[in-house]
């Protein structure tokens, strides 16, 4: 369907914890953005041994572009099992592109109180940002036709894949 | 189809919520699955989120009621819109001011939405076909027709409490007559397939024909309580009551107000729901109003978030 070569996500993430790996100190709490960025921050959890229960946000709520395209279908709660005052978050996604989810992420983070610390950790940063944002740990840097949607996808045995799909297609 | 559902859009989707009549199985679902994740919201300490900011939501109520107009407020504020709650019953149309002359005042301040409490069955359709395409209309409740939030908090607490529909026997009790929570009630839960409903009530206080709502009609609580999973309660409706409806509240309540005994015919683990406010001692006991099987109050605090998530299914939902 089309020629673009995607990297292996399993590789991807093998690299993003080499890069992690070094700064990891214990304290720190994930929190994933569903749906990708929550099967990422599972594998981080099991990977570092964090003690801290994981946190998952759904950031329907806080999008802003809700104007334009209504309410997903299927919103899923937000947990945030700790208390987010005074804590070293690291905020996980599958894709960064706009910068506009993340925007979103932090916003409801902080309606659960005023976080010590934000750090960012994406599979993939592709480029085109509308908004200053940046991640501090990257699994790889992607440039994707601009129509086109990079989804994260797992299997049932827990494999990570990555998928380019129309715009259109997906919802 | 020859008649479309006024609520929904020729795509299907839902511009209006006016009845649970009707209304796809798919609907409901969505709205019981994004009330969840906003009960999510309403437990956290910052009870807010910015989804409809900037959005003016009237509350139209030309009949008094306290509980409904406070959810609908909470519900929209904490959706960050603006709420103008206009008590209606005592200003224009006491004026002699037209109710679709109301309405298109009120949407020529920018109205984004209409939530209608009004003592005539279909006020709210009549409004909803009224107003600009972009204008969205809740019912909170029309004359003896509808109450569908009402009915949709009801399911949201049933599915909390028992999970599937599909195996459940469920019981409404007492005035069906002047009941529009019952009727929203009634056809929300046949579409969420719930196999058998019952009505039990004096003869008095059933409409004529409620057969053909399918359901099952019982006049003693002995036998219409035996196996029940779920026990909806109704108010009395004293101030809708004409002399010949019952000989006395004591006598209602004697033989149909629910007692803990009365109740122990039921499962044991049965649940008791009210949609409030409650008479004591006329439709149910306080032994059972504060008692273990008593959901009462969950289901006010899941009516907020199943208020949330009707505002906000119905503003993203553009004609």
């Amino acid at each position: 369907m089309n020629s673009i070569q995607l990297p292996d996500a399993e590789e991807l993430f093998k690299h993003l914890v080499t890069e992690i790996q070094p700064d990891i100190i214990k304290g720190f709490t994930l929190v994933g953005i569903r749906t990708g960025g929550v099967w990422l921050a599972e594998r981080l959890h099991r990977e570092f041994e964090f003690s801290q229960p994981m946190g998952m946000l759904d950031v329907s709520f806080y999008r802003d572009d809700f104007d334009k395209i209504g309410l997903h279908s299927r919103v899923k709660r937000s947990e945030i099992p700790f208390s987010v005052d005074d804590a070293h978050i690291l905020l996980v996604d599958d894709v960064l592109q706009t910068g506009r989810t993340i925007r979103a992420a932090i916003n409801e983070l902080f309606d659960y109180g005023r976080p010590a610390s934000i750090s960012l950790i994406v599979l993939v940063d592709r480029g085109g940002r509308e908004l200053p944002i940046a991640a501090q740990y990257v699994g790889a840097t992607l440039e994707l036709p601009a129509g086109k949607k990079l989804e994260l996808r797992r299997s049932s045995d827990d494999k990570l894949s990555l998928s380019l799909n129309d715009k259109t297609l997906t919802v | 189809m020859i008649n479309r559902n006024p609520q929904l859009n020729e795509n299907g989707v839902l511009q209006h919520l006016l009845t649970t009549e009707g209304l796809p199985v798919s609907v409901l679902l969505q709205i019981l699955d994004t009330a969840e994740s906003f009960v999510g919201v309403t437990e956290r300490d910052v009870k807010k989120i910015p989804l409809l900011r900037g959005k003016s939501i009237f509350n139209l109520f030309f009949e008094s009621s306290t509980r409904t107009r406070t959810t609908f407020e909470i519900a929209a504020k904490r959706l960050s819109a603006d709420v103008i709650n206009l008590n209606v019953a005592v200003s224009a149309q006491t004026k002699g001011e037209t109710l679709l002359d109301t309405v298109d005042n009120l949407s020529a301040m920018n109205a984004d939405m209409f939530v209608v409490r009004h003592m005539q069955s279909g006020a709210a359709h009549l409004i909803a076909n009224h107003v600009q395409s972009d204008i969205h209309v809740i019912n909170a409740g029309d004359g003896r027709h509808a109450h569908p939030t009402q009915a949709l908090l009801d399911m949201f607490t049933i599915r909390r409490y028992k999970r599937d529909f599909h195996n459940l026997r469920v019981a409404i009790i007492g005035d069906i007559l002047h009941s529009r929570v019952a009727r929203s009630q009634i056809h929300a839960l046949t579409t969420l397939g719930v196999p058998e409903v019952r009505v039990i009530a004096p003869k008095t206080l059933l409409p004529r024909m409620v057969e053909r709502l399918g359901v099952h009609i019982y006049h003693d609580m002995a036998k219409g309580l035996k196996n029940i999973d779920v026990l909806m309660m109704l108010r009395l409706q004293k101030e809708r009551m004409q002399t010949a409806n019952l000989p006395s509240f004591e006598e209602y309540f004697k033989y149909y107000g629910l007692t803990p005994e009365k109740l122990s015919l039921a499962r044991p683990d049965a649940i008791v729901m009210h949609p409030g406010p409650m008479n004591r001692g006329v439709e149910i006991d306080s032994g059972v109003a504060d008692g273990k099987q008593s959901v009462i109050l969950p289901q006010v605090k899941f009516g907020i978030a199943v208020r949330m998530a009707v505002m906000s299914i119905l503003a993203g939902n553009q004609a």
